[in-house]
């Protein structure tokens, strides 16, 4: 096919998936309230924002919440992986990876919802928590949970979520990685833990940090799941934005999506240069390997 | 001795064994089993309200089991239902072609390109997935508002006297859908089109084969895998979509998704929303298995 065809069709794509960002960023920087007016320059929505207590109060709750089901997913994704990859036979293994693929694929509306009932049902099971000893007492008094749902509830169902998205992450990780180093370590005698600690751990650590980086972005993202756990006291940043969009436009959104596309891109930079020194230094580090060979 | 420590040793890694295979298995029964078992249970039972009366009970020495099926009765005689599960149906089908058909080219002109520029252009891919996926959805709304960008130039070059409605229409929900999984497309069927052969191709091109049906004959069915893959990941999502619809559909655009939200945050009817999610996975379930035993088939020829 002809290559001017090709590049025509790969520029209208990515405009297609850019444009919409860069008119949101354009757009947060207009003194006027219009879309289609441009009133001047002006960092009038982001002063708004700054002012607006419900969107700071919101941005906190969302990051804490992403920060620990982040972590949770991670650690658990990691587990789910090792399961897959290295016991290929156990009682349940079928049922085991089609529960760990099913969030992939289920609508977030029956997570939310199912989840919820359950939370509820729980809730309703357990009734007043003082008559279940000091340990639930001390539960509810740390996670608000099952007094009232909010921080806790959206937690676990995030975590539940992104083990899911980090247990492939880290499962494509660990079936490219080679066995043999683990094996020679075993014969020089490390013991299981120790090979997980020395060996196996830090090559895997990039995936990890990838597999994080994604949960955290879904729980920050994720506005469906998030609307059917949270509490009266619990509004995310999410849930905050989709109650703003549903009644129109509004300004102030445009200035979030700035400020999340600005913090995006300066990851994105902040990784890839990583990524690139980390290269040269393993190629450095092979050179100077073979050097020392001859 | 050694006896002892091989025993301690397998102990211990049974151990290990147990807590790898253990944790996350319990995890995901109780935040994903029982959750839908509770869904399940509670689609058999009765409006009235969120009460979790037991179908079972135990009276005068017999086992009473009370199943009600008044909610999916009413799900398979109201036609608003139906039509509700047929269009989500039809928007997930159209989104899945219109993806299929852009993101095929694309695909393929990315493994075209020059080996340096590839990671470049497949981390301009990926990138949108960072940031927020609502507020991707949000900036259509600015767009194709009454008073929105695209009206407004059209309407300052001189196309057009009034503006057109294209917000909270069909066209603008099929819009943001594309949009959003035009990713999900492109990123399978890159990495499936990536590993072909392109010796492929020139012998084709050697034995007089042009180059159109060369792409026909040997690059399309060689890509199979990445096709179904890649529509899967694109249809499954889009039939329970929520966000979009809400954002940019029209009052008429019925999606599943939308109606099972309504269903339980405004008529607070926990039941019926209940017997909605169930007869949605049923018909996500169906391709679903379709496409394992596809998947599996084709891993058994290799």
């Amino acid at each position: 096919m002809d290559s001017r065809f090709g590049r025509f069709w790969l520029a209208m794509g990515y405009a297609f998936l850019y444009i919409p960002i860069l008119t949101l960023v354009v757009l947060s920087f207009n003194e006027s309230k219009l879309v289609s007016v441009w009133g001047g320059f002006s960092l009038k929505w982001y002063g708004v924002l700054a002012k607006d207590e419900a969107v700071i109060d919101a941005l906190f709750l969302t990051l804490r919440i992403a920060f620990f089901s982040a972590t949770a997913a991670v650690i658990l994704g990691t587990l789910a992986a090792f399961a897959m990859v290295r016991y290929p036979r156990f009682f349940g293994r079928t049922t085991f990876s089609a529960h760990l693929n099913a969030p992939l694929v289920v609508p977030e509306v029956i997570t939310g919802l199912s989840l919820l009932l359950f939370f509820v049902m729980i809730q309703n099971l357990l009734g007043p928590v003082e008559e279940w000893g000091p340990f639930l007492t001390l539960f509810k008094n740390t996670f608000g949970f099952p007094e009232e749902r909010g921080a806790f509830t959206i937690w676990a169902g995030h975590a539940s979520i992104g083990m899911a998205f980090a247990a492939v992450v880290i499962q494509s990780r660990l079936i490219e990685m080679d066995k043999s180093l683990e094996e020679a370590a075993m014969d020089l005698g490390c013991k299981p833990f120790q090979v997980f600690y020395l060996v196996t751990f830090p090559q895997i650590v990039p995936a990890l940090l990838s597999a994080w980086l994604l949960t955290f972005t879904i729980s920050m993202d994720d506005v469906v799941t998030t609307a059917f756990l949270s509490g009266p006291a619990s509004t995310t940043l999410p849930v905050l934005i989709m109650g703003k969009a549903r009644l129109g436009l509004d300004p102030t959104i445009n200035a979030i999506a700035t400020i999340t596309v600005a913090i995006v891109a300066c990851a994105v930079f902040a990784g890839s240069l990583y990524m690139f020194r980390q290269e040269k230094k393993l190629a450095a580090e092979a050179a100077a390997a073979y050097r020392d060979a001859d | 001795m050694s006896a002892v420590t091989r025993i301690v040793g397998d102990l211990r890694q049974g151990w290990g064994r147990y807590t790898v295979i253990g944790v996350p298995y319990l995890f995901l029964i109780v935040l994903f089993t029982i959750p839908f078992l509770v869904v399940l249970r509670l689609s058999f039972s009765q409006a009235d309200g969120a009460s979790f009366a037991d179908l079972t009970s135990y009276t005068d020495g017999i086992l009473h089991i009370q199943i009600k099926l008044a909610n999916y009765i009413y799900l398979a005689t109201d036609d608003l239902y139906a039509e509700t599960y047929l269009s989500s149906l039809k928007f997930a089908a159209i989104n899945t072609g219109l993806c299929l058909f852009i993101g095929y080219p694309f695909a393929y002109f990315m493994v075209r390109s020059p080996v340096s520029m590839r990671p470049a252009l497949l981390m301009l891919v990926s990138l949108p997935f960072w940031t927020s996926f609502l507020l991707r959805v949000y900036a259509w709304q600015g767009l194709l508002d009454d008073e929105g960008i695209i009206n407004g130039l059209l309407m300052w070059v001189g196309i057009i006297e009034e503006p057109i409605q294209m917000l909270r229409t069909s066209f603008s929900l099929i819009v943001g859908m594309v949009y959003t999984y035009l990713p999900f497309m492109i990123l399978p069927l890159y990495s499936n089109l990536v590993k072909m052969d392109m010796r492929l191709l020139e012998a084709a091109k050697d034995l007089g084969c042009g180059p159109l049906k060369a792409f026909w004959l040997i690059t399309v069915p060689l890509s199979k895998n990445g096709i179904i893959a890649g529509s899967m990941l694109v249809f499954i999502p889009s039939v329970g979509e929520y966000v979009i619809p809400t954002l940019l559909g029209g009052p008429d655009n019925l999606m599943i998704g939308r109606v099972l939200w309504d269903e339980f945050f405004a008529n607070n009817d926990w039941p019926m929303a209940s017997s909605v999610a169930v007869t949605m996975v049923l018909l996500i379930l169906a391709p679903l298995v379709i496409f394992n035993r596809y998947q599996s088939q084709t891993g058994g020829d290799r």
